[in-house]
C-alpha cells in the first residue's frame, strides 16, 4: 500500500487554528474520523484538544436527533486547552446531525453537508419539516458546501465489489478526506490506521483508502473550495509526543506506577460508563503483571481490591458515581484497614443513572464525605487528559507513604477528550517505595497498627512469619490493632485518621497561580474544567482585568498555602460542573467567601461564557473602586 | 529436617472469645485448630476472611492472618487475595445471613468461579447477631421477632444453591457432631477449588434446637444419613434404613425389604450433580438430611491459576512489560529544541 499524501495545488492560507466537528448518526464512524483527525493534527505538531459527544443508547433510532454522535477537535498552532467554543467548521452526514449542531458554527463557518443524506425520510426523523440546508439563513450565515458523499463513495469504492450496505459504510473515511484536504492534513497516519485494522480484510482496507483518497481527490477538483487551510505546528515544550486520552493516561500511570514501586496490579472493577475504558486499556497490558478482575459488581470490585492490598499487591478499582455510592462501606473499611490502595471514581451527570455520556463534577461531595462515619480519604483531581497519568503515579505514591486508600476523581470530558502528552523520560518518574516488614523486631507482640512519622502503619503482609494479624471492621486498639471499644481510643483513632490525611499536605506540592498571588480576582477551579478557566482567565488578564487562576490538583487534603491565597484577593470566583461543591469545602474551610459560577447541564463551561461570568466581577470591582 | 509439630493451641490467638455460652461456634474453632496442624501449612500462610455476624468473628480468634470485612462480602475479600497470593490458604467464615442474603450474589460466583478457597458456613437458621430475626434457612412459619405471624419466605438451601452454582465441592456437617465436622474440614481443605461446608450450629439463644434432630445424638441416626462415596445409602440407630433411587426421586427403604444392591450407591465425584442435587433436597421430616461429602469433582481449573496463568502466558509471549517501549508504541513525534 503507497503511504503517500498528494500534494495540493490550491491556494493555501495559513490560521493559528481550526475548531472542527464532525456529526452523524451513530454508527457512522464519526468518533473513529474525529480520532484519526485527532492523531493527525497531533503528528502534524499541533496541539490538539478533542470533546466527543455520543448518545447513551448504543444504537439510537437512525436519523434522529436522540441518535447524533459528534466528535470535536481543535487544533492550533499554540498551545490550547479547550476544545473550542465556536465551530470553524461542521461536518454533518444527515439533518439531524445539521439541526442539533448548526447553532455552534460561527457565522462565515464551514458547513459540509452530505447531500445524500438529506431527503424526505430523513426529515421525518429528524423532525423537520423541509430540507434544512435550503433555509435562506443557512445560506446567509455559512460557507454551505454540499457533496454527495454516499453516491461518491459507492462510485470511488465500485472496484472491490462490496456490497452496498458495506461500501456506504465507506462514506466517513470519504469525508476525513474531504476534511483532511481542507485542513492540509497527512494522509500517512490515517492509510497506516487502515492497514492495522483492516489488514485482514484486504477489500475492506483497499475500499477504506479508496474513498478516503476520494474525498481528498474531491476537494482538490471541486470549484466550492477555492483555497485550503494550514495549521503550523505549536511551539510546544521539546520532547517526544503522542497523543493521549484521558482514560489511557489514567491506565498508563498505574501500569507506570505499579512498575516503579515494584509490584504487579490487581485491578477490580465492574463495567460503567465513562470509566471502562481503563479496564478495557488494562487488560492489554498482563505482560506488565496486570490482573484485572470483572467482577460481579461494584462491591465485589472493591472488595477484592481490598483484600488483594491486603496480600501486598498494588490493588485498584474504578467506577463512575453510582458505583462509587456501592463501593461506599468498603471505602471505610479501606479507610479502617490503613491499607494502600486507589478508588477512581470517573464522573459523569448524575443523579442515579443521570447522564452517562455526559460530563459533571458533582461527586466531589460524594467522594469526600460518602463514607458512613468519620473515615476521610485523600482525594486527588487530574485536570486533563494527560495529566492523569501523573495523577495516578500520585495517587499510588501518597496512598504507600501513608497506608492509605487515596480518590482519585476524574470525568467524562477528561476520560474520553485527548491531548499531546509529552513522554516522561524513566528518570522523571518519582521513585516509590513499598517495603514490607519482614521480620519481627523490638519486645512484646508484633503491633499492627504501630505508626511511623506519616502516622503510616506498617504493610505487614500474609506469609510472614511472626507477623500474624487481625485487622476488619470494627474498630482497632491503636498500637495491636485488637477489637476496642474503648471511648478514648475510638478518638483517637479517628482523631489519628484524620490527622494521617491532613498530614499529606506536607508531602505534595504549593498550590500554583497562573497570575500574580494577590489581586482583584482570583478564579479557582478543579479537574476538567482546567481548560476553560485557564483560557478565560487568560483572556480577562489580556483584557487588563486583575485576575489570576488556581487550578486544584489536590483537594484532600488542599494545598497549604491555600487559605493565604484565598485571602490575597478581593474576590474568590469557583467555576464548577455542579451547583457549588468545591465552593461549599473553601467557604467552610477558610471562612472565606466565595462566588460560584455553576452549570449542570451535561456540558463543559465554553470559555466565552467563563469569560463573561468572571468579567462580571472584575468590572464590579474597578467601579466599586472608582466609586 | 525436624519441623516444627503445631498443636491446636498454637492457632489460638490471645484474644478473648466472645460468644454466648453454649454457642455451637466453639465447637466449629475448636475442630478447625485440630485439623490445621494436621494440614501441613504454616500458620503465616493461613488467612481467615470474614464477613459479619457471629460467625464471622472468628478470625479474631485464629492466630493466623486474617481479615473481618464487611457484610455479604467475604468472598470478594478472599477473591482478591487468592488471585494475588495463590501461594496462601484462604478460609472464608460466613453464616446463613451473611452468605444468603447480602452476600447471596457473591457466595453464588465465587462458587462458579472455583476460586480455590474454603468457606465454612455456620447455619443456624436465625440471625444471631442482630438478635433474632428470621433468616434466609428459617423454616417457614417460624416465629422470630421480625415475623410475629410465622415467616412467609421459603428456605434457601445453601448445599442446592451451591450445586446450581456448579460447586466442586459441597458438604455440609454439625457442631455437635465433632469427629464428622473435623473430617469434613480436612478435605475440604484437601480440594482445590472452591469447597462449600455447611454446619448446623445451634445457637443456643435466638433459636435453640432448631436442628436438634439432626444435632442430638438420639435422635440423629434416624433423622441423618451420612454420605461416604461409593458406600450405600444406609441410615436409623439400627442401619435397618436406606435410600433407593425410583425414577426420578428418593425414596426410604426398610433394608430388610429390598435386594441391598437396590440402594442408591453414593457417588461424590460424579460431575453430573443431577442426584447429589435429589440428595441437597432432602429434609427432615420427610427424609433424612444428608452430612458429609455429597459431591467433589476433581481436575477443573480454578480462577486463581487461571487469572496468574494468563500473565505467565502473556510474559511469555511478549515479554516483560517495558514502559519506555510502551510509551513509544504507535505513533510519536518529535517536538526539536
Amino acid at each position: 500500500m503507497t503511504t503517500s499524501t498528494p500534494t495540493t495545488n490550491k491556494k493555501i492560507e495559513s490560521v493559528s487554528g481550526i475548531t472542527v466537528r464532525l456529526c452523524g448518526d451513530s454508527g457512522d464512524g464519526m468518533q473513529l474520523l474525529g480520532t484519526q483527525l485527532t492523531n493527525t493534527s497531533a503528528l502534524a505538531g499541533n496541539d490538539v484538544a478533542t470533546f466527543p459527544d455520543f448518545p447513551a443508547e448504543i444504537r439510537a433510532p437512525r436519523g434522529t436527533r436522540a441518535g447524533v454522535s459528534g466528535f470535536q477537535v481543535q487544533f492550533a498552532s499554540e498551545a490550547i486547552f479547550t476544545p473550542g467554543d465556536t465551530l470553524d467548521a461542521l461536518v454533518v452526514m444527515n439533518p439531524a446531525a445539521m439541526v442539533t449542531n448548526i447553532a455552534d458554527l460561527r457565522k462565515g463557518g464551514i458547513l459540509i453537508a452530505n447531500e445524500d443524506g438529506f431527503n424526505e425520510k430523513e426529515y421525518k426523523l429528524a423532525k423537520v419539516e423541509s430540507n434544512p440546508l435550503d433555509a435562506d439563513v443557512i445560506d446567509q450565515s455559512y460557507r454551505v458546501v454540499k457533496v454527495a458523499m454516499t453516491k461518491l463513495t459507492r462510485a470511488a469504492v465500485a472496484e472491490h465489489g462490496l456490497s452496498t450496505k458495506i461500501a456506504d459504510r465507506c462514506k466517513n473515511f470519504f469525508a476525513m478526506g474531504l476534511v483532511y484536504w481542507l485542513f492540509g492534513r497527512s494522509l500517512d497516519p490515517t492509510l497506516r490506521f487502515i492497514e492495522a485494522k483492516f489488514g485482514k480484510k484486504p477489500d475492506i482496507a483497499a475500499a477504506n483508502v479508496a474513498a478516503l483518497r476520494a474525498g481528498w481527490a474531491y476537494g482538490e477538483t471541486t470549484e466550492e473550495f477555492g483555497e485550503s487551510y494550514q495549521v503550523e505546528a505549536a511551539e510546544l515544550e521539546p520532547g517526544t509526543y503522542r497523543n493521549i486520552m484521558g482514560n489511557q493516561a489514567l491506565a498508563w500511570g498505574l501500569i507506570a506506577a505499579s512498575k516503579i514501586s515494584n509490584k504487579e496490579m490487581f485491578y477490580g472493577t465492574y463495567p460503567i460508563t465513562p470509566a471502562s475504558d481503563i479496564l478495557h486499556e488494562l487488560t492489554k497490558f498482563k505482560n506488565f503483571g496486570v490482573r484485572t478482575f470483572q467482577a460481579e459488581d461494584e462491591i465485589a470490585a472493591i472488595g477484592a481490591t481490598i483484600g488483594a492490598a491486603f496480600g501486598g499487591t498494588m490493588a485498584v478499582t474504578a467506577s463512575s458515581g453510582p458505583g462509587i455510592a456501592l463501593k461506599g462501606e468498603a471505602m471505610g473499611l479501606g479507610v479502617m484497614l490503613e491499607l494502600p490502595m486507589i478508588v477512581i471514581n470517573v464522573q459523569r451527570g448524575g443523579p442515579s443513572t443521570g447522564l452517562p455520556t455526559k460530563t459533571e463534577q458533582s461527586d466531589l461531595l460524594q467522594v469526600m464525605f460518602g463514607r458512613n462515619g468519620e473515615a476521610p480519604m485523600p482525594v486527588l483531581a487530574p485536570r486533563s487528559p494527560g495529566d492523569c497519568f501523573a495523577m495516578a503515579v500520585e495517587a499510588w505514591r501518597i496512598a504507600v507513604e501513608c497506608m492509605v486508600p487515596v480518590m482519585l476523581l476524574s470525568d467524562g470530558y477528561i476520560a474520553n477528550g485527548s491531548e499531546p502528552w509529552k513522554i516522561p523520560e524513566m528518570d522523571e518518574l518519582p521513585t516509590i517505595l513499598c517495603s514490607h516488614p519482614q521480620e519481627h523486631t523490638g519486645e512484646g507482640p508484633f503491633l499492627p497498627y504501630a505508626r511511623n512519622e506519616n502516622l503510616a502503619r506498617p504493610w505487614a503482609i500474609p506469609g510472614t512469619p511472626e507477623l500474624m494479624h487481625r485487622v476488619g471492621g470494627l474498630e482497632k486498639e491503636d498500637g495491636t490493632g485488637n477489637v476496642s471499644y474503648d471511648p478514648a481510643n475510638h478518638q483517637h483513632m479517628c482523631d489519628t485518621r484524620a490527622a494521617k490525611v491532613a498530614k499529606i499536605a506536607e508531602r505534595i506540592p504549593e498550590q500554583d497561580v497562573n497570575g500574580e498571588t494577590s489581586g482583584d480576582v482570583l478564579v479557582v477551579s478543579w479537574g476538567g474544567t482546567y481548560g476553560a478557566c485557564h483560557t478565560a482567565v487568560n483572556r480577562c488578564r489580556e483584557a487588563g482585568h486583575s485576575v489570576s487562576h488556581a487550578h486544584i490538583r489536590y483537594i484532600n487534603p488542599l494545598p497549604r498555602n491555600i487559605g493565604t491565597l484565598l485571602k490575597s484577593f478581593k474576590t474568590v470566583v469557583v467555576p464548577e460542573l455542579n451547583s457549588g461543591q468545591l465552593r461549599m469545602l473553601l467557604r467552610a474551610e477558610f471562612l472565606v467567601d466565595c462566588i460560584g459560577i455553576n452549570k449542570i447541564q451535561g456540558k463543559p463551561f465554553a470559555v466565552s461564557e467563563l469569560v463573561e461570568a468572571i468579567s462580571k466581577h472584575t468590572s464590579t470591582h474597578s467601579q466599586s473602586k472608582a466609586g | 529436617m525436624n519441623l516444627p509439630v503445631l498443636k491446636a493451641a498454637d492457632f489460638a490467638s490471645d484474644q478473648d472469645v466472645r460468644w454466648c455460652p453454649g454457642c455451637g461456634d466453639y465447637s466449629i474453632l475448636a475442630q478447625m485448630k485440630k485439623i490445621l496442624p494436621d494440614l501441613g501449612v504454616p500458620r503465616e500462610k493461613t488467612v481467615f476472611v470474614s464477613g459479619i455476624g457471629c460467625s464471622s468473628r472468628f478470625p479474631y480468634y485464629m492466630n493466623t492472618y486474617g481479615m473481618h470485612s464487611i457484610h455479604g462480602r467475604a468472598p470478594t475479600f478472599a477473591t482478591g487475595l487468592k488471585s494475588t497470593r495463590p501461594d496462601l490458604m484462604v478460609w472464608v467464615i460466613t453464616g446463613d445471613g451473611d452468605a444468603l442474603s447480602i452476600g447471596g450474589n457473591h457466595f453464588i460466583h465465587c462458587l462458579r468461579r472455583n476460586l480455590d478457597v474454603n468457606i465454612v458456613l455456620f447455619n443456624n437458621r436465625i440471625y444471631g447477631l442482630t438478635k433474632g430475626q428470621y433468616s434466609p434457612t428459617s423454616s417457614e412459619g417460624q416465629v422470630t421477632k421480625s415475623t410475629p405471624m410465622g415467616a412467609i419466605d421459603h428456605p434457601l438451601s445453601p448445599l442446592s444453591v451451591a450445586l446450581a452454582a456448579e460447586a466442586t465441592f459441597v458438604a455440609r456437617s454439625i457442631d455437635a457432631h465433632v469427629q464428622h465436622l473435623g473430617k469434613t474440614l480436612k478435605a475440604a481443605a484437601e480440594h482445590k477449588g472452591t469447597s462449600l461446608v455447611e454446619v448446623y450450629q445451634n445457637c443456643n439463644v435466638f433459636n435453640d434446637g432448631a436442628m436438634a434432630y439432626a444435632q442430638e445424638r438420639k435422635q440423629r441416626a434416624d433423622n441423618v444419613i451420612e454420605l461416604e462415596h461409593g458406600k450405600p445409602l444406609i441410615f436409623g440407630a439400627e442401619r435397618d434404613k436406606g435410600i433407593r433411587l425410583v425414577g426420578s426421586h428418593l425414596e426410604v427403604v426398610n433394608t430388610a425389604d429390598v435386594p441391598a444392591d437396590d440402594l442408591l450407591i453414593h457417588d461424590a465425584l460424579d460431575p453430573n450433580p443431577s442426584i447429589q442435587m435429589m440428595l441437597a433436597r432432602m429434609r427432615y421430616p420427610e427424609m433424612p438430611e444428608p452430612i458429609g461429602v455429597l459431591r467433589s469433582v476433581a481436575g477443573v481449573s480454578t480462577y486463581n491459576d487461571q487469572i496468574n496463568e494468563q500473565v505467565t502466558q502473556a510474559k511469555a509471549a511478549r515479554g516483560e512489560g517495558d514502559l519506555s517501549e510502551l510509551f513509544r508504541s504507535g505513533d510519536t513525534w518529535e517536538v526539536k529544541a
